[in-house]
C-alpha cells in the first residue's frame, strides 16, 4: 500500500536523511580522490570506520532505552588490551596468568593456532558483554543515573586495562590481521577457502573489504534479530514512556540491563577489530575518550533521539561513516591538518543544530518543555 | 471452589491504603460481578483511583485481601493482574507515543515466528482489534504519537480487548473521546457483557451512570458507602452521598449588579486551526465561565491570553491597552498582570520536590528581593500570609509540596499567584481532582477576589460550577463562542444545547437523551 | 505517575556532605596508616602539605563550581575542557594588563553561546556543548599551530596561582571567593531560586513567569567564566599554556559535584557538597600518589568510589505506575 510506504518514510525521516547525506558526501569523496573507487581505497575506508560504526552502534541501545553510555569508549580499549594477549596465536599456545603485586596465579593455557584464536575472539566478545552487563547491574540495581554510573565503570574499564598494557604492547596473529582488514579475496586465501580465493564465482567479491561485511553481518545477525525481539522492543518502549510500559506488563528491568550488556558486546567487537587492525593493545585513555564522545555524535547525526525510543542502531552506524568520511575530506583536498580539527568541530555543530530548525516552527511554547 | 457465572467475581475486604499522611482508601469491602457493568462513582479525592490501582497490580495495598474467581490473589505488579485476566483502560496511561499502534497492542505478548516478532500477524491482529471497536480507518502502522487523542484511547480500548479481559475495568475511559467513540464504547461494553466479563466503570458523569450501569458503588474519602442497583437512587441521592452534604448551599451568592466595564476584552483572536474569532470581555469584578465540551479551545483560550502561544492573531486589550504578551514572564509583568492557574497541578503549576515555601514564592520573587538578594524577612511574612489567607494546611513551610494533598496542593498554585497581586485571573479547570470541602472555599475565594476588583475567567468541566459561580458563560465549539449565558438563562439545558452547538427548546430532550461532556 | 521516594529523610541534601566529609576523614586516616607503616611519617597530615594539595585542588574547584551551576539547571557542559584552554591561550596570547580580562572574556563568549543554543536552539546540551568544545579546539589548533604557544604567563596570573599570602596559595583565596559568591548566588539571590525551580520543572517555573530562556543562558555563561578563570589560573600555575590542559578536568568536576550530593538531573544539591567533593577527590589523588599507587589502580579506584558513595547517598527513586 502506497500510503504504507508514505508513513514509513515520514516516521523514518531522520534516518532516511542520514542515508542520503552520507551517500551524497561518500560519492564526492570517491569522484574527488584521484585513487577513488578503487578496491585499495575502499579497505582502506573500511578498516577506518569499523571501530566507530561499533562503538556508535553499542552507544545506540542505551541512548534507546533513554540512557547513556560513557564507558563505550574505555570498554572498547578494555577489550582491545585483552584481544592482544589473548590472540597472538602462537602456535604452541599462550600461557595465561595473572600477576599481582608480586603474585602470580596461573590461568592455563590458551591452545595454539586457529582454535586458539576462535576460543580469544569468543572470550574477548564474552568479555565486553559482560562489561556491559556490570554497567546494566549497576544502574538498575544500584538505581544509579546511567550518565554517572557509566562515567564510573568507564574509569574501572580503562583502569583494568592500563593494568592489562601499561605500554602499548602485544601481538596479534598476522594471518588473523591479514585476514580481517583486507579484502575477501584476501581473506580467502588466508583462511585456504574458495580455492584460496580465485574460484572463478568468487570474483567479483573477491574485492569487497572485509570490513564492510563483518560490520553488515553483525547488523544482520545481531542487531536486526535484536531489535525483532519483545525485549528489543521493550527497550525502544521504555525510550518512549517508562511508566506506560511498566503498566503494559514489561520487564523494566531486565531490558535495561540487556540494552547495556548488547551495548558492550558491541563495543567489546569494536575493540576487537581495532586491536587486530593495529596488531597491538594500547590504553590510550584520551583515544578512549574521544571515542566515546564521537559516538554519542553519531547517534545523534543518525537520527536517534537522546530522549529515548526512537532511531536505531543501523542509523547511527551511517552516522559514524560520516563523521569518518568528512575527516577523508580533509586528506584528499589537502586542507592544512592545523585546520582540520576546526572544520570537524564546525560541521558536528552544524550538524546537531539542524535538528534545533523544528523548533523555530513550534507554536505553543509548552511542547518545548517535554 | 468456582463461583457460579453469575456470582460475584471479583471481592475486596477490608482493602486499606495509605500515602504518607493521606488516607487514600479504609476498610474497603466491594463486590462486583461478572457480566454487569458496575459503575464506580465518587470525587476525585475519594479513592477510586487507588481502588483501581490495587487491582491492577500497580500499587500494593497495606491491608485487606483481593479475592478474583474464588481464588485468593496477590498482584505483585500489572503483568501478574493482566495474567490472571484483570485488564485496566486508563487514559493514556499505558501506551508508548513511539511506537505504532500494532506495537501497542501487541506489546507484552506478540504473535511470535523463530523468536522475532511476526509483524505481519501483528499487523492483522492489530486491525481485527481496531475493527472490533470501530476504529478500521486507523492505519497500525501509524505511531501513537500521530494519532488524535480520541484515536490513542481507542487503540488502548482495542490493546484491552486484545488481552483477553474477564475484568475490565475503564477509568474515566471516555474523557477524551469524540461522541461517535463513546458511543462506539457503550456498544462494546453491550456485546461484553453477553460474553459474560465483568465490568467496572469508573466515571463522575451522572448520565454515563444512568445510561449503562447495572449497579453503582459510592465512594467518599477513601471508604465504601454503598452500593445499589439501577434505579434505587435517584441523581440528587447520588450526588448527596458523593459529597456528603446539600447541593444548594455549595457556591456563594452572586451580586446583582450592572456590567462593569470591560477589563479584559478580547477582539477576534485566533490560533492556528483550534481558535477562530473569538471575541469576548470580562469585567472587573466579573466571574465569567468558559464552557462547553471537552477540547472546543477553551484552554488553548487561556494559554493564547497567557503569552504561551506564538502567532496569536486578533487584538487583546487589558483596561483599554492593547497588550501582545510573548511570553508569561511578560503577562504576568506590573502591566498586564494576569495569572493562570494551570490544567496539571503537578507539572505546570509546581515543582514537587521544592517546598511549600519555595513554591508560593516562585512568581513573586521581584516584589520580595531587594536588589539581585532574596528578603528572607519580607518571603516569610508573604508565606504565612499565603498559608492563612487559603487556609492552606501544611506541617511546616518548608515540607516539599509533594506531601500535601491535592486541594491544598490546588491552593498552593493559588495563593501564588494572589501574592502577584493579578488584575485578571484566569483558572483552567482548577477544581479536577479537589476534595469537595476545597472546592466550597474556591468558591467562595473566587466571588471574593472578585468583589475586590479581580477580573475572572474561569473554565470548568462541571456545568453546575459554571452556573453556580460564574455571572455570564460564555460556551465555545469548535474552537469559536456559540453563545454568551447570563441571568436565567444560565441554566444546565441551555449549556448543554449551546455545548452540542443545537439551538432551541429541540435542544431539552436532545440534551437529556444523549448529553455527554 | 505515582512515585514513591525510597528516601524520606528531612535533611536529604545534607546527608551526601556528612558522608563525603566521613569518607575524607577516613580517607586521611588510610594515607596517615600507610605512610606511617611506610615511611615512619605522617606528610597527610602536615599543614604545608594538605595546602599545597588544595592549591592543585583550587583549579577543579573552581571548574567544578560553575559545572555544578549548569548541572542543577538539569543540563552539562561538556565545552570545558577546550574553553579552559582557549582562555589560557588566549590569555598568554595577549599578556600584558589585558591578560586576565580577555581571558575571562573568552570563556564568558564560550558559555554565552552554549547558553544560547541550548536555551533559544533547544538542542541537548550534552551534544550541542560537544560540538563547541570542538570548534574551540579547532580554533586553537589552528591558531598556534598544534603546538604549546611561547607565549609565557603574565606575573600577575603567576602570582594568582602560584603566589602565597601569609604562607596560604593565592589559589585558594581565588577559589574561596568563587566559592562564595556561587554560595551566596544560590541560597540568597532570585537568580539562585529560579535556578532550582527550572532544575526541578522548567515547565512549571516558565509558567510561573520565570524568565527561564535568560537564566539558561547565565547559568552557561557562568560555567564558561569558571572555566576560563581556571584557564587563566593554571596557565599561571604552569607558567604557560598547553594543549589538552582543560582535558583532565571535565570528568573530576562531573564526579565531584554528584559525590557532593547534587542530583545528575538537576533540581537539587548544596554548593558546600560540591566543595567538598573536590576535596575528596583530590585527597584521594594525593593519598594515591603518595602509595605510588599506578594509573591504573587509580582508575580503578575513582571508579569505584564514585559508585561506592552513590550507593550510600541513596538511590534514585523507583518509577512503580
Amino acid at each position: 500500500m502506497s500510503s504504507d510506504l508514505a508513513i514509513r518514510m515520514r516516521q523514518n525521516f531522520a534516518f532516511l536523511t542520514a542515508v542520503s547525506l552520507f551517500c551524497v558526501v561518500y560519492l564526492l569523496y570517491h569522484v574527488a580522490h584521484p585513487k577513488g573507487f578503487s578496491s585499495a581505497v575502499l579497505v582502506q575506508n573500511g578498516d577506518e570506520v569499523f571501530t566507530l560504526a561499533l562503538v556508535a552502534m553499542a552507544q545506540t541501545v542505551p541512548v534507546l532505552a533513554a540512557g547513556l553510555d560513557l564507558s563505550v569508549g574505555a570498554l572498547m580499549t578494555m577489550v582491545g588490551c585483552f584481544a592482544s594477549y589473548l590472540l597472538s596465536g602462537a602456535p604452541d599456545g599462550t600461557a595465561l596468568s595473572l600477576d599481582l603485586a608480586g603474585w602470580r596465579l596461573g590461568l592455563g593455557t590458551l591452545p595454539g593456532g586457529v582454535p586458539g584464536i576462535l576460543i580469544g575472539i569468543l572470550v574477548c566478545l564474552a568479555i565486553g558483554a559482560f562489561a556491559g552487563l556490570i554497567n546494566g547491574v549497576v544502574v538498575v540495581y544500584g538505581r544509579i543515573q546511567p550518565i554517572i554510573a557509566t562515567l564510573a565503570t568507564g574509569a574501572i574499564f580503562i583502569g583494568v586495562a592500563l593494568f592489562l598494557r601499561p605500554q602499548p604492547g602485544g601481538k596479534i596473529d598476522e594471518d588473523l590481521n591479514w585476514a580481517l582488514t583486507n579484502s575477501l579475496g584476501d581473506f580467502a586465501s588466508t583462511v585456504h577457502i574458495f580455492n584460496d580465493g580465485a574460484a572463478p564465482w568468487f570474483a567479483p567479491f573477491a574485492g569487497v573489504p572485509t570490513p564492510f561485511v563483518l560490520l553488515a553481518l553483525i547488523v544482520l545477525l545481531v542487531w536486526v534479530p535484536f531489535s525483532r525481539t519483545v525485549t528489543g522492543r521493550a527497550i525502544y518502549a521504555i525510550g518512549s514512556a517508562e511508566g506506560a510500559a511498566y503498566m503494559s506488563g514489561l520487564d523494566i528491568n531486565r531490558a535495561r540491563i540487556a540494552a547495556f550488556t548488547l551495548g558492550g558486546f558491541f563495543a567489546g567487537c569494536g575493540g576487537l577489530f581495532l586491536a587486530i587492525q593495529t596488531s597491538s593493545g594500547n590504553a590510550d585513555i584520551p583515544q578512549a575518550g574521544a571515542y566515546t564522545l564521537n559516538s554519542i555524535a553519531s547517534v545523534v547525526i543518525g537520527g536517534t533521539s537522546l530522549l529515548g525510543g526512537s532511531g536505531g542502531a543501523i542509523g547511527s552506524v551511517f552516522g559514524a561513516m560520516i563523521l569518518r568520511v568528512i575527516s577523508f575530506f580533509f586528506r584528499i583536498f589537502d586542507i592544512a591538518p592545523l585546520l582540520q580539527p576546526l572544520f570537524e568541530g564546525i560541521i558536528l555543530l552544524a550538524a546537531v543544530s539542524i535538528g534545533a530548525l523544528r523548533v523555530l516552527r513550534v507554536k505553543n511554547t509548552l511542547e518545548l518543555f517535554r | 471452589m468456582a463461583d457460579a457465572p453469575q456470582g460475584d467475581f471479583l471481592v475486596l475486604s477490608q482493602i486499606s491504603k495509605r500515602y504518607g499522611g493521606v488516607r487514600a482508601l479504609e476498610n474497603v469491602d466491594f463486590r462486583c460481578r461478572r457480566g454487569k457493568i458496575h459503575a464506580v462513582l465518587g470525587e476525585n479525592g475519594a479513592g477510586k483511583s487507588t481502588l483501581i490501582k490495587i487491582v491492577a497490580g500497580a500499587v500494593q495495598p497495606d491491608a485487606g485481601s483481593i479475592t478474583l474467581d474464588g481464588r485468593l490473589r496477590q498482584f505483585g505488579a500489572p503483568a501478574a493482574a493482566t495474567a490472571a485476566g484483570v485488564v485496566c483502560i486508563f487514559q493514556e496511561l499505558s501506551l508508548m507515543p513511539d511506537l505504532s499502534a500494532a506495537d501497542n497492542i501487541s506489546i507484552a505478548a506478540p504473535p511470535r515466528r523463530f523468536g522475532l516478532i511476526d509483524a505481519r500477524a501483528q499487523r492483522r491482529r492489530a486491525e481485527a482489534l481496531l475493527a472490533e471497536v470501530g476504529c478500521e480507518d486507523v492505519n497500525p502502522l501509524l505511531r501513537v504519537r500521530e494519532l488524535p487523542l480520541s484515536r490513542r484511547q481507542m487503540v488502548e480500548i482495542a490493546k484491552a480487548l486484545g488481552q483477553k479481559p474477564q475484568l475490565l475495568i475503564l477509568d474515566e475511559a471516555t474523557s477524551a473521546l469524540t461522541s461517535a467513540d463513546v458511543e462506539r464504547v457503550y456498544s462494546l461494553l453491550a456485546r461484553l457483557k453477553t460474553e459474560n466479563v465483568a465490568i467496572l466503570y469508573i466515571t463522575h458523569r451522572m448520565h454515563e451512570v444512568e445510561a449503562l450501569a447495572d449497579r453503582a458503588s459510592v465512594f467518599r474519602n477513601g471508604r465504601h458507602i454503598e452500593t445499589f442497583d439501577k434505579g434505587a437512587r435517584s441523581t440528587a441521592e447520588i450526588v448527596q452521598l458523593m459529597i456528603g452534604r446539600d447541593i444548594a448551599t455549595q457556591y456563594p451568592p452572586k451580586p446583582k449588579r450592572a456590567r462593569p466595564a470591560a477589563a479584559l476584552k478580547v477582539d477576534r483572536l485566533g490560533w492556528e486551526n483550534s481558535l477562530e474569532s473569538i471575541s469576548l470581555e470580562v469585567g472587573a469584578g466579573e466571574i465569567v465561565g468558559l464552557g462547553g465540551l471537552d477540547g472546543q479551545g477553551q484552554k488553548t483560550l487561556l494559554l493564547a491570553l497567557f503569552g504561551v502561544l506564538r502567532g496569536v492573531t486578533g487584538l487583546i486589550t487589558v483596561n483599554g491597552r492593547a497588550v501582545r504578551p510573548g511570553s508569561p514572564a511578560q503577562a504576568k509583568a506590573g502591566e498586564i498582570r494576569i495569572a493562570l492557574v494551570p490544567e496539571d497541578r503537578k507539572t505546570e503549576g509546581l515543582m514537587l520536590p521544592m517546598s511549600v515555601s519555595d513554591n508560593l514564592t516562585i512568581a513573586s520573587l521581584g516584589a520580595l528581593s531587594f536588589g539581585p538578594f532574596v528578603d528572607f524577612s519580607k518571603e516569610a511574612g508573604a508565606v504565612e500570609a499565603g498559608v492563612k489567607r487559603l487556609r492552606i494546611k501544611i506541617a511546616a513551610k518548608t515540607d516539599a509540596v509533594s506531601t500535601l494533598s491535592g486541594g491544598n496542593q490546588q491552593k498552593v498554585v493559588i495563593a501564588k499567584w494572589l501574592m502577584t497581586e493579578p488584575r485578571i485571573i484566569l483558572l483552567n479547570d482548577p477544581t479536577r481532582g479537589i476534595d469537595v470541602g476545597t472546592k466550597q472555599e474556591l468558591y467562595r475565594l473566587m466571588r471574593e477576589l472578585a468583589d475586590q476588583g479581580a477580573a475572572i475567567l474561569f473554565y470548568s468541566t462541571d456545568y453546575d460550577e459554571l452556573i453556580g459561580c460564574c455571572d455570564r458563560v460564555a460556551i465555545m465549539y469548535d474552537g469559536r463562542i456559540v453563545r454568551e449565558l447570563s441571568g436565567d438563562e444560565l441554566n444546565e439545558t441551555n449549556i448543554v444545547a449551546s455545548s452540542l452547538n443545537i439551538e432551541g427548546a429541540a435542544a431539552a430532550s436532545v440534551g437529556r437523551e444523549s448529553a455527554h461532556v | 505517575m505515582t512515585v514513591i521516594p525510597t528516601n524520606f529523610m528531612p535533611s536529604r541534601d545534607d546527608r551526601p556532605i556528612f558522608i563525603a566529609a566521613l569518607f575524607i576523614v577516613a580517607i586521611l586516616i588510610a594515607g596517615t596508616a600507610y605512610t606511617l607503616q611506610r615511611f615512619g611519617s605522617a606528610p597527610l597530615l602536615s599543614p604545608n602539605y594538605l595546602l599545597q594539595q588544595l592549591q592543585i585542588g583550587a583549579f577543579l574547584g573552581i571548574v567544578a563550581a560553575g559545572m555544578m551551576i549548569v548541572i542543577l539547571i538539569s543540563q552539562i557542559d561538556l565545552s570545558v575542557p577546550w574553553t579552559l584552554t582557549a582562555a589560557a591561550m588566549m590569555a598568554t596570547a595577549v599578556g600584558g594588563p589585558w591578560a586576565i580580562p580577555i581571558g575571562l572574556t573568552v570563556g564568558l563568549a564560550v558559555g554565552a553561546v552554549n547558553g544560547l543554543g541550548v536555551a533559544y536552539l533547544r538542542v541537548p546540551s550534552m551534544i550541542f556543548t560537544l560540538g563547541v568544545n570542538a570548534v574551540m579546539r579547532g580554533l586553537m589548533v589552528a591558531h598556534t599551530g598544534g603546538f604549546a604557544p611561547d607565549t609565557a604567563a603574565t606575573g600577575l596570573m603567576r602570582l594568582l596561582a602560584a603566589g602565597h599570602i601569609f604562607g596560604i596559595p593565592n589559589a585558594l583565596f581565588v577559589w574561596l571567593a568563587v566559592s562564595a559568591i556561587v554560595a551566596v548566588m544560590l541560597q540568597r539571590t532570585v537568580l539562585g531560586r529560579s535556578i532550582y525551580a527550572i532544575g526541578n520543572k522548567e515547565a512549571a517555573a516558565y509558567l510561573a513567569g520565570v524568565n527561564t530562556k535568560g537564566v539558561i543562558v547565565v547559568c552557561f555563561a557562568l560555567c564558561g567564566l569558571t572555566s576560563g578563570l581556571a584557564g587563566v589560573l593554571l596557565a599561571g600555575y604552569s607558567q604557560k599554556a598547553y594543549q589538552g590542559m582543560g582535558d583532565p578536568y571535565l570528568l573530576p568536576a562531573i564526579a565531584a559535584v554528584v559525590i557532593g550530593g547534587t542530583n545528575i538531573l538537576g533540581g537539587r544539591g548544596r554548593y558546600l557538597g560540591t566543595l567538598v567533593g573536590v576535596i575528596l577527590i583530590v585527597l584521594l589523588n594525593s593519598v594515591l600518589s603518595i602509595m605510588e599507587m599506578p594509573e591504573a589502580g587509580r582508575q580503578v579506584i575513582y571508579g569505584g568510589v564514585i559508585i561506592l558513595m552513590l550507593l550510600v547517598y541513596g538511590r534514585s527513586e523507583q518509577v512503580t505506575s
